[in-house]
């Protein structure tokens, strides 16, 4: 035996000969690393004068202040009133303004998301398969989802013959408004929301309701009985996880006092802790009552890519199969905005906004959260349907009250006395980490008290046990 | 009627009644005219809305405009009709299948004796 | 409420509504219906929005457009051999003419009456209305909370057949 050992196949000689990450930036040659050196320099050099104009309190509030991109629209606001147009048409540029440049900033967020997050998703969950995913297009696969466009949309569209013609050609667009609705009341920065609600939270659980509507548009206008059938199981899904959702949110709007999302991180920050350290069982049931809702796995059981086609969506061809598809992605990140808005501590870090731009670090916890959902997808087969209806309406949702209960009564204990906020948060947080905990056991005691949960024997080779026969006789 | 333009470009409370009193009588019309059960279920929750529009309208243009500004009874009353209206929704519903399943029609024209 | 946002809003929703009414009336088929009444919820809830009404909006968009649309889909669902148009019976004259005479009352009193002016300061309502229901009105909220207990438990228990009784363990 030669003391080298030749791999023979292609893959494991791929991972024999990978160098580190520092390996190869070291390997790159002169001119190059000498470019990435200055920048890297010059990044210092921008951050300590950016450093030096927060802690004296020079950039707060000027229109080039980008930590917040308000600024910027509060001082554009500035300039149009002041300038000498008729007073209606100031004002109606002083609304419309903002207006169109907040809906082309939500747009090209969930767009630009829609252009590189099928390349992220695929790849991502490609490494946690041990493989590589799509990496022939372009450079590092980056193209695949121009590839991916471009051949939904030279697909020869297809409507199956007894479609119903109004409500066939609604849901790829009625299935997308809500995506993007919902971006509306969540606050990038201290000034940069688009439409800071007074009934944020209202506004975010409608919202998730309207899902429902065009799933079951989808499924009736497909003349298909299976399509039919994902679409009943859709929405038996959805509308059973709106509920966890309503009550999660509730415990949030309890402890924080109001329903706008601005209060609730500013809440958070004045605290100095994050949502998910007091209510984590809220938090928990959220995140998974919204995968339920945005039909992704474990819980896609209305579209699951192996069992029923597509579910709703089979009789869809061309890009409306691909604008489905696309809503499942921007649901997801709708769903990360919103989990880090009202648990993760929205655009605030314990301070470190007044460095960062809130925004930057907004889409950071997105994309954790969004990590978090691959990850689950990746790893979690599916749930069966009556598991997952059973799950929420046994278990979801009368948990979820109770904590709700508990929530409600510390809250109310929070606001009559005046404690250090290390005093009560930590607290609350003990109680209810405990509670969760100790009334999840007793629950899930109390459900299974009947079934036998000692697991079944384990399988044995027909063979070793002496032929069919033997076996038949040994398990009776 | 010289203030045409004050009519169309203010908008008081008139203009929110005619609304309501229109979205009323079409929820009429739709109830007592249509031949599925769930058609006329459809009519009575637009008569719901009609009657929900006319009350926030009142809610909003109240008799002391300064000081009753922030009387929200009708809101409330509001609340307790959208409850209301879904209870009786989903209970009428419920007895339409129930027909449904004695009779195999929810077609009123078919469910007018008792007996069968 | 003269500002020109209110105004345009107030004027598309309020065509919207009538609109989609109109073609609830008049579609050919009840799924159609359906999707109509629906777009008509939501409009409402576009002039709840120019009328200050917030928080009723939303709840109308939740209630109405989220849940009572789905138990109505529900419904056609679970009636398969009931006919799916949308036909009018002889009565649909009488219900013209009445719904005619309504509107032409509620019209006229509307036009004729010399009503107030808006409220002057009309702010976020979700507060106060709070405040009423657990204060003023306590007592009619947890008696609608009991009605819709009773709509609840009495919907499961009219539709339920004897054959949903072998519910055993976990599923």
């Amino acid at each position: 035996m030669s003391g080298d050992i030749r791999p023979a196949t292609p893959m494991s000689r791929q991972i024999a000969e990978h160098q580190s990450l520092l390996d190869r930036t070291l390997a790159l040659p002169r001119p190059v690393l000498g470019i990435l050196s200055l920048m890297l320099i010059g990044f210092i050099i921008s951050q300590i004068l950016v450093g030096y104009l927060v802690i004296s309190g020079e950039l707060d509030g000027k229109w080039y202040d980008i930590r917040d991109l308000g600024n910027a629209m509060v001082s554009l606001d500035g300039v149009i009133q002041n300038s000498e147009m008729d007073s209606r048409i100031s004002s109606a540029l002083a609304y419309l303004v903002p207006t169109l440049l907040g809906a082309t900033g939500i747009v090209s967020v969930v767009g630009g998301w829609l252009l590189i997050g099928p390349w992220v998703e695929r790849r991502l969950i490609a490494k946690f398969q041990i493989r590589q995913g799509p990496n022939r297009t372009g450079p590092f696969g980056l193209l695949q989802t121009l590839a991916d466009a471009l051949k939904l949309m030279q697909k020869e569209i297809i409507i199956p013959r007894g479609a119903d013609r109004l409500l066939y050609f609604a849901p790829p667009i009625a299935v997308f408004i809500p995506a993007i609705l919902g971006w509306a009341p969540i606050p990038w920065s201290p000034k940069m929301s688009y439409a800071d609600l007074d009934v944020g939270v209202l506004f975010v659980i409608a919202i998730s309701s309207l899902g429902v509507l065009a799933v079951f548009m989808a499924g009736w206008a497909s003349n298909n009985h299976y399509s039919l059938l994902g679409a009943m199981r859709t929405i038996a899904m959805m509308i059973s996880y709106e509920i966890p959702i309503s009550v999660s949110l509730l415990a949030v709007v309890l402890l924080t006092g109001s329903t706008k999302l601005s209060e609730i991180v500013i809440w958070q920050s004045e605290h100095g802790v994050w949502l998910i350290m007091l209510i984590p069982f809220a938090a928990l049931a959220f995140l998974f009552a919204s995968t339920a809702e945005i039909n992704r796995t474990p819980n896609d059981i209305g579209e699951a890519e192996s069992e029923i086609v597509a579910g709703f969506y089979t009789e869809y061809s061309g890009m409306k199969a691909g604008l489905f598809m696309g809503v499942e992605l921007g649901n997801a990140i709708l769903v990360g905005a919103l989990m880090s808005t009202f648990f993760l501590g929205g655009y605030t870090l314990f301070g470190l906004e007044n460095w960062v731009p809130g925004y930057l670090i907004l889409a950071t916890k997105i994309g954790l959260v969004y990590f978090l959902f691959v990850w689950i997808r990746a790893t979690l087969p599916r749930f069966r349907l009556d598991q997952l209806m059973g799950f929420a309406w046994k278990f979801l949702i009368p948990v979820s009250i109770a904590l709700m209960f508990l929530t409600a009564i510390e809250s109310s204990i929070l606001v009559r006395w005046d404690v250090p906020n290390f005093l009560s948060m930590g607290v609350i947080a003990l109680v209810n980490i405990g509670a969760a905990a100790g009334l999840t056991f007793a629950w899930v005691k109390l459900l299974f008290r009947d079934t036998d949960l000692s697991a079944p024997p384990p399988p044995i080779l027909t063979r070793e046990m002496g032929g069919l026969q033997a076996a038949k006789a040994l398990r009776g | 009627m010289t203030e045409i333009s004050e009519l169309i470009f203010e908008i008081g409370l008139m203009h929110y009644l005619i609304v309501s009193g229109s979205v009323f009588a079409l929820g009429t019309a739709i109830a007592l005219g249509k031949r599925s059960a769930i058609a006329v279920l459809m009519g009575i929750e637009l008569m719901l809305n009609g009657s929900i529009l006319a009350l926030l309208a009142f809610s909003r243009f109240p008799q002391n405009t300064s000081a009753d500004a922030g009387l929200v009874d009708g809101h409330v009353f509001v609340v307790f009709v959208l409850s209301v209206a879904a209870a009786e929704a989903a209970v009428a519903l419920a007895l339409s299948v129930l027909v449904y399943r004695k009779r195999e029609t929810v077609d009123l024209d078919r469910i007018n004796l008792m007996r069968w | 409420m003269d500002s020109p946002g209110i105004v345009i809003g107030f004027y598309m929703m309020a065509g919207l509504v009538l609109g989609s009414g109109t073609l609830v009336f008049l579609a050919r088929n009840l799924l159609h219906a359906l999707a109509f009444l629906v777009i008509s919820f939501l409009s409402m809830a576009g002039l709840f929005l120019t009328l200050s009404a917030d928080f009723i909006a939303m709840a109308q968009i939740l209630i109405y457009a989220g849940s009572i649309s789905v138990l109505m889909v529900f419904a056609v669902m679970l009636t398969p051999l009931a006919s799916r148009d949308n036909g009018n019976t002889i009565y649909v004259i009488p219900g013209l003419l009445a719904a005619g005479g309504i509107a032409t009352f509620v019209g006229f009193l509307a036009l004729d009456t010399n009503w107030y002016g808006p409220a002057t300061d009309f702010s976020t309502t979700i507060d106060l209305i709070g405040n009423l229901l657990l204060g003023k009105y306590v007592l009619a909220f947890e008696i609608a909370s009991v009605l819709l207990l009773f709509a609840l438990v009495g919907a499961i228990m009219l539709v339920q057949t004897s054959s949903t009784d072998h519910e055993e363990g976990e599923g």
